[in-house]
């Protein structure tokens, strides 16, 4: 379908377009990459008055480490992501995501900053950020404010962003040694939204999980941290036993409905496998990355890479 | 509402139209340009079909507004034949009967076409999943695969 008439500006500049979202309050959305919006605004699920075009300002397009965090640009293309030498060797929970977000031609438009701003829990990053304990940048008429994931994320499509703001950065806490991360999804085809999908980006001390953070994707209202999976793993060696447990506390914490991608019993099952595999990579990988230090390292449980089912 | 007056470069000629804020780049292509080798095929940004390639991402152009093709490079199906001679991807579609229908097409092409431009060697999992967002619904791709290794390999040699 053709999408309903509105006004189009592209702005160059970051001020301009929160100026510009000022001028228009209350009746104009921001287009970035356009992947989510632009299919909703051909179906006029969206039928803004106004479009603010932000993807000409390329101050929003960057991917740095600094100061303790990687900083991505909200105008991060998922491509960029995808190619990457410093996520494939840094931020594996992050590579694997960008991977898996649609299919690699939406990719090459489609921008971190508006997966998370449309706040959809079917969309990838949202767990991926809250697994990371990311913290999102917003910008506008009255300035610069830093918003934890844990609070970014406050219903369907809602987010604790306020009417005239822009989402400029999403800042990821640089890994910690022992630790790794890993995003397991369950797609029936390539470029459709998850049955379930978990992040997980795990920290290992003398084989027991010192730290976890597990966030699911599309089996909830809104994006979901599986806090009870996390508490029942922290300080326990990953055994099977554990991590099944883990598994089931999260399947029973989730609230997904039933649609053409299944039935709730069968979205909750999905959810207890894809944690299991993603903890199960995770460890693989934090012992791999032991091995190719060359260090003598403590053996952090048993089953490793097993019965993940 | 906005009406805006676009220039970009078109196959490698330089062109300047008047459109509404909310036409599709698809549809400026088939209906302004009158190019209609750029397929519509499910109006979901699912199929790939209207792949074409703007400064110089494979894109799917029923995703973007023709205004934002402003003062940028469009690259169509009709671009990718030199004088009156295939493309070594277009060859290797003929060559391995790497089509039914032919509705896909287009967009495999531009989509193949950019992936090689990246990756001249792609293995057989590369390509399979550099194709994945754009779907045939007859040829079980094997013969779009083997039509892009065809291409490849010619690509290679020339190189």
């Amino acid at each position: 379908m053709i999408p309903a008439q509105f006004d189009y500006h592209a702005p160059k500049s970051l001020a301009e377009a929160i100026a510009l979202l000022k001028q228009n309050a209350g009746s104009a959305k921001v287009l970035a990459g356009g992947q989510s919006l632009i299919p909703a605004m051909r179906f006029r699920l969206a039928q803004p008055e106004v479009l603010i075009d932000i993807s000409g300002i390329a101050e929003l397009e960057y991917l740095r480490e600094q100061n303790g965090y990687l900083a991505i640009g909200a105008l991060t293309r998922e491509t960029a992501l995808e190619e990457s030498p410093l996520i494939a060797q840094r931020y594996p929970l992050l590579a694997d995501t960008a991977k898996v977000v649609a299919d690699p031609l939406v990719r090459q438009r489609a921008t971190v900053g508006g997966n998370l701003a449309h706040a959809d829990p079917a969309n990838d990053h949202p767990a991926t950020m809250l697994a990371y304990g990311a913290r999102v940048i917003v910008r506008g008429p009255a300035g610069e404010r830093s918003i934890d994931i844990d609070d970014f994320f406050t219903g369907l499509f809602a987010s604790s962003m306020k009417e005239g703001e822009i989402l400029t950065e999403i800042r990821v806490p640089v890994p910690r040694p022992n630790s790794s991360g890993a995003y397991v999804k369950i797609e029936r085809k390539v470029g459709d939204y998850a049955v379930s999908a978990a992040a997980v980006q795990l920290e290992l001390e003398q084989g027991v999980v010192k730290s976890v953070r597990i966030g699911l994707t599309n089996v909830n209202p809104s994006p979901l941290r599986a806090k009870e999976a996390e508490t029942r793993l922290i300080g326990q060696a990953l055994t099977e036993e554990n991590l099944e447990a883990a598994g089931k506390l999260a399947a029973q914490a989730c609230d997904p409905s039933a649609d053409l991608r299944g039935s709730v019993e069968y979205k909750r099952d999905v959810t207890r496998v894809v944690l299991k595999r993603a903890v199960r990579l995770a460890q693989g990988r934090i012992e791999q990355s032991r091995i190719e230090h060359g260090r003598r390292g403590e053996s952090s449980g048993q089953g490793r890479g097993n019965g993940a089912n | 509402m906005s009406t805006h007056q676009i220039s970009l470069s078109v196959n490698g000629e330089a062109v300047t139209r008047e459109v509404e804020a909310r036409t599709l780049l698809v549809h400026f292509i088939r209906e302004h340009l009158e190019l209609t080798g750029t397929h519509i095929g499910c109006d979901t940004t699912s199929c790939g079909a209207c792949t074409v390639v703007l400064d110089g991402r494979p894109t799917k152009s029923c995703t973007v507004f023709a205004v934002q093709a402003n003062g940028r490079t469009l690259e169509t199906i009709e671009s990718v034949a030199k004088g009156g001679k295939l493309h070594p991807v277009q060859e290797g579609f003929w060559e391995k009967h790497g089509l039914q229908c032919g509705f896909c097409t287009p967009g495999m092409i531009m989509t193949a076409k950019s992936l090689l431009e990246k990756n001249k060697q792609p293995t057989e999992m590369e390509i399979r999943e550099g194709i994945s967002g754009n779907i045939c619904r007859c040829t079980g791709y094997n013969k779009i695969v083997e039509a892009i290794q065809y291409a490849s390999a010619k690509l290679s040699e020339g190189a």
